[in-house]
């Protein structure tokens, strides 16, 4: 299938050149998707006549603003006012928010076309986007494998051209994960960047908003369309957003990369490793100087993280109760038994289990030895980074430890699932903006991501040196078979 | 209760901050709307959505932890309370645990004779409330109204060092009252704006360690909070007597039987698992917000009594009706000065502007009486120029018509007659006309002239000066033995 949608510029220049309705067009991309998305599934559910509708708006308005038609996806834990919003959960049936996200207002203002239903694990609890109620997503490279998750539907659907970016949450490594394994760029910005006013919260400490495009170029421009402070949101961070698109095309010369010792681990795939040192390779050739750093902490944050992640979720989750809204089951005698039937039936297997770990770690005696230990380390984690960015302008690290599994491989075994984030929860730990970009393909033809991670509110540096990477290495041009 | 144990209280008070709108959200904060129309998104706990401190409860706790002698925490941090119920849509409630916004308090309450002991206040925290269930007892199911969810409360939980249940009705009286003056909370427990729970536990007198603890519930007024502590007093002083125990228990109390009735165990107890809320930031408090809270504060009850006692030369008991009400003891200050005569104002406030008050239901405020306006009225009373009774008609007008007072006189002509030659007339009449009276103040009978004076009064139509009157009945007698 053509590939119209290999760049937002290119959308736009489709658009252009077509002259037609941003309706008409709607309904080439609908088309497109119901073409593309039978294999991928990226789509949890679709509403094609509510973004019909939100194409109608687009064109009653005199306004051309930058993102004017283009097809951008929201992951369906972000809130679209009555749009169907279930964060792939059972227990959110019918569930339709009264009202927009922060984000989703500010891509309405630019006069995006937004698609909601990108589908992602349950509560985006889950690495490859198997957990979802609506079935699992299939990598576009290899329709027998995983995404990545949680944010797997968006990043497929960008990723098979579907759509021309989208937007993922990324609590562990949620957008850069799926990212790598589908050979796209995933940006996790510093937490209190972009609003979380309207995410479904799965850890309100660790989730961040952002972007999913198929070139770091597109990335600074969505970026910057939805950074910024909302009085909504105690925790997001009233600093000025800088205009991310100039840092496109800056030059790295001099540029310090940490290499941090500890993240070159046992359990690397060989290609992974190789693909890395490659890379390391081409941004020397940049000009780029290599650090070695240390981040000794690092090999407690999937620990910590499984303490802070769920702790967070048991109470944000005990909202799905079945009184209020979403699904309440039939079969309860009285109000204790409605609320442990609708839960019971409403929430899967993950679900649960997270919910669990969750009640255990905050439990009365159980408190200081989980969750307040866990709070420390938080902190010795956060400081090893303050350290190392003495050293350094930004770290890289390859994004996730292996390319993309097999559907069903992990499911049974949640520890091995959980090790596929090991590279990217250190930075939602510290809340440091990250970004994963395409580094090559390893010999089962499948895609590496690169991650590079900058200081709190650094995401210049980022899109500096994703950019002069990716046009030295022209990986992101490599595209799945489905585009060809 | 015989001297063998000794009572420990503890209270535990919710008081609404009368804020404008929610303590996490813009909703409006008001009593008594059409169920679930002051709701969005944010107090409904819909997926997604986050709280953001109102700026102006957090201010109004700072108030009232300085007023109760607290020390403010530096840093404000919130944490949730999990637990689950309907009338909580997020099921948990944003609350604080181990840093209340106020700590470390005290309160000088003083009983009714007058003698003051200091009750510690332990902590003072900041939270939202919840909604209300309505049960229909006709249909198998309840309704939930979510109007009250987010409407911020301060509870404020004393040192169980409140001696007995009579005490303990002094701590909410002294509390409340100090709460109002500060304009924080109408703290009107009808409505649900001050709500009050109760821990009581006996030992033997002496005794270093407390007692089993019993809690007590459903306490809807200053009255039901003594009356239940009073029974339970007695009931653990009966069950200890007889070698039993007490079992530490949530109790509720029983307005029209006047018992409690156990609720719960202490088994049944939950675990809230309390952690801090990771959506509200923890802030410091900035210097110039205590300089200005602590400058907004206004003169206390316990101040005002000893200024009022200082200034004006009053009775106790007439002080602590003018002061009960910081309204009324603004009001009684402004007459005062404008009347130039601080017993005549006391007297009038207390006795016919609150009987004007009680029988229109309504405070100082909702009279509408204007200071200047009664002080007129006292000073042409105590001046003569119109007698008690006109005066009280002129009041009465006055709060009808708001007319100026002077006016009013004028044009009801009720101007005390004080000219000689004008009364003179009516008092020869009244002496001829009533000889035995005459007769019985010659030989001795002093009070035989009231009624004389009282019948020229009657003459006059009330407007003669009876003070006047008296003497020249006096002296006219006098001049016919």
């Amino acid at each position: 299938m053509k590939d119209i949608l290999s760049s937002i510029d290119d959308c736009r220049s489709w658009l252009a050149e077509g002259g037609m309705s941003v309706k008409d067009a709607a309904g080439e991309f609908l088309a497109r998707i119901s073409e593309i998305d039978k294999d991928i599934k990226a789509f949890a559910f679709e509403e094609p006549d509510m973004v019909k509708a939100r194409a109608g708006q687009i064109d009653g308005s005199p306004d051309n603003r930058r993102l004017r038609g283009v097809p951008v996806g929201i992951k369906n834990n972000i809130c679209i006012s009555g749009a169907l919003t279930t964060c792939g959960s059972h227990i959110l049936d019918g569930f339709r928010p009264p009202y927009n996200a922060h984000v989703v207002d500010l891509l309405l203002g630019e006069q995006a076309l937004l698609f909601e239903g990108m589908n992602m694990d349950e509560f985006a609890f889950g690495s490859s986007c198997e957990t979802s109620y609506y079935g699992p997503t299939r990598n576009p490279w290899d329709t027998a494998r995983i995404p990545g998750g949680s944010s797997g539907g968006s990043v497929a659907a960008v990723a098979a051209g579907e759509l021309a970016a989208s937007l993922g949450s990324d609590t562990g490594g949620s957008i850069r994960q799926p990212a790598s394994m589908c050979g796209v760029v995933g940006f996790k910005p510093t937490y209190g960047r972009v609003s979380r006013y309207g995410l479904m919260a799965f850890a309100s400490s660790l989730d961040q908003i952002g972007p999913i495009t198929r070139n770091v170029a597109d990335c600074a421009e969505m970026l910057e369309v939805i950074s910024g402070y909302d009085k909504r949101d105690s925790t997001s961070v009233n600093v000025e957003v800088p205009v991310y698109t100039d840092s496109l095309d800056s030059d790295i010369k001099g540029l310090r990369v940490g290499i941090p010792s500890e993240y070159f681990i046992e359990g690397i795939e060989g290609d992974v490793k190789k693909r890395v040192e490659v890379s390391i390779e081409a941004l020397k050739g940049l000009g780029a100087e290599t650090v070695e750093i240390s981040l000794p902490h690092t090999k407690y944050a999937v620990s910590c993280y499984y303490i802070i992640g769920p702790a967070e979720a048991s109470s944000n989750l005990s909202r799905y109760d079945g009184v209020h809204y979403g699904h309440r089951s039939e079969k309860a005698e009285d109000l204790r038994d409605m609320y442990i039937q609708s839960r019971n039936e409403g929430f899967g297997a993950e679900a649960k289990r997270r919910i669990l770990l969750g009640t255990y770690a905050l439990s009365s005696g159980y408190y200081d030895a989980y969750y307040l230990k866990a709070q420390k380390v938080r902190t010795k984690i956060a400081d090893d980074f303050r350290e190392a960015f003495k050293k350094c302008d930004c770290i890289l690290t390859p994004t996730s430890p292996t390319t993309a599994f097999k559907i069903g491989e992990r499911s049974e075994d949640p520890l091995q699932m959980y090790l596929s984030d090991i590279f990217t929860i250190p930075a939602n730990l510290a809340g440091l903006p990250a970004v994963s970009v395409p580094c090559g393909l390893d010999g089962k033809g499948l895609p590496v991501g690169l991650q590079f991670m900058a200081a709190p509110f650094d995401e210049e540096t980022l899109i500096k040196v994703a950019h002069a990477f990716e046009r030295e290495t022209g990986f992101s041009k490599e595209k799945p078979a489905v585009l060809k | 209760m015989s001297s063998k144990y000794e009572t420990v209280i503890g209270l535990e008070v919710h008081v609404q901050l009368d804020t404008e709108t929610k303590v996490f959200c813009g909703c409006r904060n008001a009593f008594g709307a059409e169920p679930n129309t002051q709701v969005c998104p944010v107090c409904l706990g819909q997926p997604g959505v986050l709280p953001v401190l109102n700026k102006k409860a957090f201010e109004f706790a700072i108030k009232v932890a300085f007023a109760l002698n607290c020390q403010v925490q530096k840093i404000i941090k919130f944490d949730r309370k999990n637990y689950y119920y309907p009338d909580l849509p997020k099921n948990y409630q944003i609350s604080q645990y181990d840093m209340p916004i106020a700590y470390n308090g005290k309160l000088n309450v003083s009983d009714e004779a007058g003698k003051v002991r200091e009750i510690g206040v332990t902590r003072a925290h900041l939270e939202e409330d919840a909604g209300k269930l309505i049960h229909d007892l006709s249909a198998p199911f309840s309704y939930v109204d979510l109007n009250r969810t987010g409407t911020p409360l301060l509870e404020i939980v004393s040192e169980p060092e409140i001696q007995s249940p009579e005490e303990a009705y002094h701590y909410l009286v002294t509390l409340k009252q100090i709460v109002k003056y500060l304009g924080v909370s109408d703290c009107n427990m009808e409505e649900g704006s001050l709500r009050c729970d109760a821990n009581i536990s006996l030992r033997e007198e002496g005794a270093k360690e407390l007692g089993v603890k019993v809690e007590i519930k459903n306490l809807n007024s200053f009255k039901a909070v003594r009356d239940s502590l009073l029974h339970e007093e007695e009931r653990q002083e009966d069950l200890l007597d007889e070698g039993g125990t007490i079992k530490q228990e949530t109790r509720l109390w029983n307005d029209s039987k006047n018992v409690t009735v156990s609720m719960r165990t202490k088994e049944g107890a939950q675990d809230y698992r309390y952690f801090p809320d990771p959506d509200l930031v923890p802030f410091e408090v900035e210097q110039e917000t205590i300089r200005e809270m602590k400058a907004d504060i206004p003169e206390l009850p316990e101040a005002k009594r000893k200024r009022f006692t200082k200034e004006y030369a009053l009775d106790e008991s007439d002080i602590e009706v003018l002061i009960a009400e910081k309204d009324t003891a603004d009001f009684y200050e402004q007459v005062a000065a404008k009347a130039g005569d601080a017993k005549a104002a006391c007297n009038w406030i207390k006795g016919e502007v609150m009987m004007h008050m009680n029988d229109r239901g309504t405070d100082i405020k909702g009279l509408g009486l204007d200071p200047e306006n009664l002080a007129r009225i006292i000073k042409m009373a105590v001046k003569g120029t119109i007698s008690g009774l006109s005066a009280k008609e002129v009041l009465k007008a006055n709060l009808e018509t708001g007319e100026d007072p002077v006016k009013i006189v004028k044009e009801k002509s009720l101007e005390q007659v004080s000219d000689e030659g004008t009364l003179d007339e009516a008092v020869t009449k009244v002496i001829e006309g009533n000889e035995r009276s005459v007769n019985d103040f010659k030989s001795g009978k002093e009070n035989a002239l009231s009624f004389l004076v009282g019948q020229v009064m009657k003459e006059t139509r009330g407007k003669a000066n009876p003070k006047l009157a008296g003497e020249m009945l006096r002296k006219k007698i006098a001049e016919t033995r």
